[in-house]
């Protein structure tokens, strides 16, 4: 379906996660970069802690703002069941990146569900070395605010996406409140240090 | 995947813009000076954005029919304006538009219409493309943000050109996405002032019947002019040819790549010449929409032999890349095959509907509703959440205003039996939309129906909006806010009262008494939305477990905040004091007193 010059990214995640945010400093990246961009996603009743999800594409020439199930070059999990839960909009030769953090459900809460425990073993199993994961609960509260985790995630993503860190950062500087800059610039740093080996390799 | 440009001159001009911020962003360039909605998703960020833009006075009405009536006042007077709103919105403005047709307008009016096929947020997909034909007025459709900036000013030319209102049609999924933009400088437009018409304005039968020829005349005109209108555009490439409209272009494009494509950008009136001669280029011609076959109706109606998907296209739900292709398919069966087994099927078991935020002053309302077993009909807003699971406290809701007529009529229904058993819930924007005239009525006709309403001081399910209960206007400054009691009361209702929803004792006391109460009673639940800035900067004490003391009953579990977790493995509550906002709801159902402020 695609040409194949587009480059597809999914963020997902619970609302309140910061997952626009973070599809923002992704796109401005891009666009600052040259590229055709364009985003997707649905407000309203999903800002509620409700599932959240951002389409994020772009190229030379970019038709739909949605991406193909099954075509996203990036999948970007804030939550662990929402990495599971869009899994199958991984392409094949993808790459997940998973924030190993947990949000239950009310279902769960209440007893009617339960947390699947062994989320990222059972997306090493189906990932193996395309599967990434980060510690974000511990590095954001290492650059000095749990509320930076989307950053520390994106840091992480920033190591994979061929665009020059310079862009992400004037993304970030333009994206976030002026007293949150500095805590920003260093989750995002300390998620690009976390990743350790690239699928690639 | 894409590899890195050639580094160009970025201008400053150029921007990613959501669909909204587009219409905002156009409707300023394009000289408007008034803008008037109700707050509906996906249309709220037009005027959100709007009302940034000093030169253009923004502002939130009570409902869409005041938004539409506004602006045709303003329009009279020569000057550009906007009208936005969700679909079913346009209802609620359908009888000023059918009638605005006939008199026309003299400043440029243009109706963003936000449909959302698929229904991410709303309570029904109704096809607003419908509305067009219905009061015969000029449509446009957009297929990104791009095109909405270029359209809208093209919407406001025509609507001066032929004095007619413009119907603007977005869906959500051009709404909420961004693409790039190139924006542009302000054209301030001239004002005519007002002129007397009295056969042009004032739509009594005998002018109204000269008006509606009149209609058709424009309708016709405009026949002849979208044959040449560079809205409508061939792009010509292979044998097979697609007739398409708005986002789903973009699919067709991405999908079909060596297919001719006929991109309609104004989509009624229809330029037939241009559809028949497309039709002819090709050896085989599909047109590809979402939801109702309001093209191909048309198309075929002109005798243009269109082809038949095998199956046919699903009038339900969005459409998707995925989907277009699948109706191209040759062998859609076995595309449609389920993928194996993944992860994902697992995540399936463990859904995350949308739940009531921690804090929420509605929660109080449904829990005590829930522990009264009253018949709730419900209303439009967040506190729609409260039909789900775990509080499942509300039994109706079907769209803006319906709680309070139907609460009425339920009670008509039921007879005798009915009496202290029926509620209405609506929220404060909503009553104020359309819950007052059915206050009105139960009065009037000497019904006893007990309405709550929840004056959270916001119309906090589309993202915050201020309303003529909030005390501010959409551009922010300080307003008069409506008196609930004294408006109640002036309608003819005796027994009216207030309380915090928090203090949930004192509220299911009063409520007992309105259902008691001899003759039709208001409850207003007043609190402040938790999300409010002013009310978050508040420092409250958080809630505190006492884990020798819980017994694990789930009591507080079974309220749905979502601050509270259940410990899988001693099966007590865990506090998630991050979100937790002290406002001790949970407490009140905590029989063992492990939870405390």
């Amino acid at each position: 379906m695609s040409d194949g010059s587009t480059t597809n990214v999914l963020i997902v995640g619970v609302g309140g996660q910061g997952i626009l945010l973070a599809s923002e400093v992704l796109s401005k990246a891009a666009l600052l970069a040259g590229f055709d961009v364009k985003k997707s996603e649905v407000h309203g009743m999903s800002q509620r802690g409700g599932e959240v999800n951002s389409h994020v594409r772009f190229g030379h020439k970019v038709f739909s703002p949605l991406i193909p199930t099954g075509q996203a070059h990036f999948l970007v999990a804030m939550e662990k069941l929402e990495a599971l839960r869009w899994s199958f909009y991984l392409a094949p030769a993808g790459i997940m990146i998973v924030n190993d953090f947990r949000l239950d459900p009310a279902s769960v809460a209440s007893g009617k569900t339960t947390y699947p425990e062994d989320a990222i073993q059972r997306l090493a199993r189906s990932y193996n070395r395309r599967l990434v994961v980060i510690d974000g609960p511990e590095k954001s509260v290492q650059a000095g605010d749990l509320r930076t985790m989307n950053t520390v995630v994106l840091g992480a993503l920033s190591r994979f996406v061929d665009l020059p860190e310079e862009y992400w950062l004037e993304g970030l500087k333009e994206h976030v409140r002026k007293d949150l800059i500095e805590v920003n610039r260093r989750a995002f740093d300390l998620g690009r240090q976390a990743v350790l080996y690239k699928p690639s390799d | 995947m894409a590899t890195l440009p050639q580094k160009e001159l970025i201008s400053g001009r150029k921007v990613l813009l959501s669909g909204n911020e587009a219409v905002a962003q156009a409707a300023w360039e394009a000289g408007v000076c008034l803008a008037s909605g109700y707050p509906g998703t996906p249309s709220t960020e037009i005027l959100e954005t709007l009302a940034s833009y000093p030169e253009v006075h923004s502002e939130w009405a009570p409902n869409e029919k005041v938004a539409l009536e506004t602006a045709a006042g303003a329009s009279l007077a020569g000057m550009r304006t906007l009208v936005t709103m969700k679909h079913v919105g346009l209802n609620v403005a359908a009888d000023p538009l059918m009638t605005l047709a006939y008199t026309g307008v003299r400043g440029g009016l243009v109706i963003v219409t936000a449909d959302d096929p698929g229904m991410h947020s709303s309570q029904n997909e109704q096809d607003n493309r419908n509305y067009a034909r219905f009061a015969k007025i000029p449509m446009f459709e957009p297929a990104d943000s791009r095109e909405a900036t270029e359209y809208l000013k093209e919407a406001y030319a025509l609507s001066e050109r032929y004095g007619l209102p413009v119907l603007f049609r977005m869906t959500t999924r051009i709404c909420h996405s961004k693409s790039v933009c190139f924006t542009g400088e302000r054209v301030d437009m001239v004002q005519t002032g007002y002129r007397k018409d009295f056969l042009k304005n004032v739509m009594v039968p005998a002018n109204a019947i000269l008006m509606r020829a009149r209609l058709e005349e424009k309708i016709q005109e405009l026949t002849e002019e979208v044959e040449s209108s560079r809205f409508n555009r061939t792009e010509q490439n292979g044998a097979l040819g697609v007739i398409t409209a708005g986002n789903v272009y973009n699919y067709v494009r991405e999908t079909l790549p060596e297919a001719s494509v006929l991109k309609l950008g104004l989509t009624f009136p229809l330029p037939r010449r241009k559809i028949a001669a497309f039709a002819s280029s090709v050896d085989r011609v599909f047109v590809v929409e979402e939801l109702d076959p309001f093209l191909e109706t048309e198309i075929r109606a002109m005798g243009v032999a269109l082809g038949d998907f095998s199956p046919p296209r699903s009038r339900v739900g969005e459409l998707s890349p995925e989907k277009v292709s699948l109706l191209f398919s040759k062998n859609p069966a076995a595309s449609t095959q389920s993928k194996e087994a993944g992860p994902a099927e697992i995540a399936k078991a463990v859904p995350r509907p949308p739940v009531l935020c921690a804090g929420c002053p509605h929660r109080g309302v449904f829990m005590v509703l829930k522990k009264m077993r009253l018949v709730v009909t419900g209303d439009i807003g967040c506190y729609t959440l409260s039909a789900l699971p775990p509080l499942e406290s509300m039994d109706t809701c079907l769209c803006m205003g319906a709680s309070v007529g139907m609460a009425y009529g339920l009670e008509r229904g039921l007879g005798p039996e009915s009496k202290k058993r029926v509620v209405a819930v609506i929220g404060d924007s909503t009553f104020l939309h359309s819950g007052i005239t059915s206050l009105l009525n139960i009065v009037y006709n000497g019904g006893h129906t007990v309405t709550v309403v929840l004056d959270n001081r916001t119309t906090a399910m589309t993202g915050h909006n201020d309303h003529p209960g909030s005390g501010r206007t959409l551009m922010g400054e300080e307003a008069p806010s409506v008196g609930y009691e004294a408006l109640v009361r002036a309608l003819g209702v005796k027994f009216v009262a207030t309380v915090d929803p928090y203090d949930v004792g004192r509220l299911r006391n009063t409520i007992q008494k309105a259902l008691d109460f001899n003759g039709p009673a208001v409850v207003i639940a007043s609190r402040a939305c938790c999300l409010l800035p002013e009310v978050r900067r508040q420092k409250t004490p958080k809630v505190n477990l006492d884990q020798e003391a819980c017994t694990a009953c789930g009591a507080c579990l079974r309220i749905g905040c979502p601050a509270i977790t259940l410990d899988g493995e001693s099966g007590k509550p865990r506090i998630n004091l991050a979100f937790c906002t002290g406002c001790g709801l949970c407490t009140t159902v905590c029989a063992c007193g492990a939870l405390s402020l």
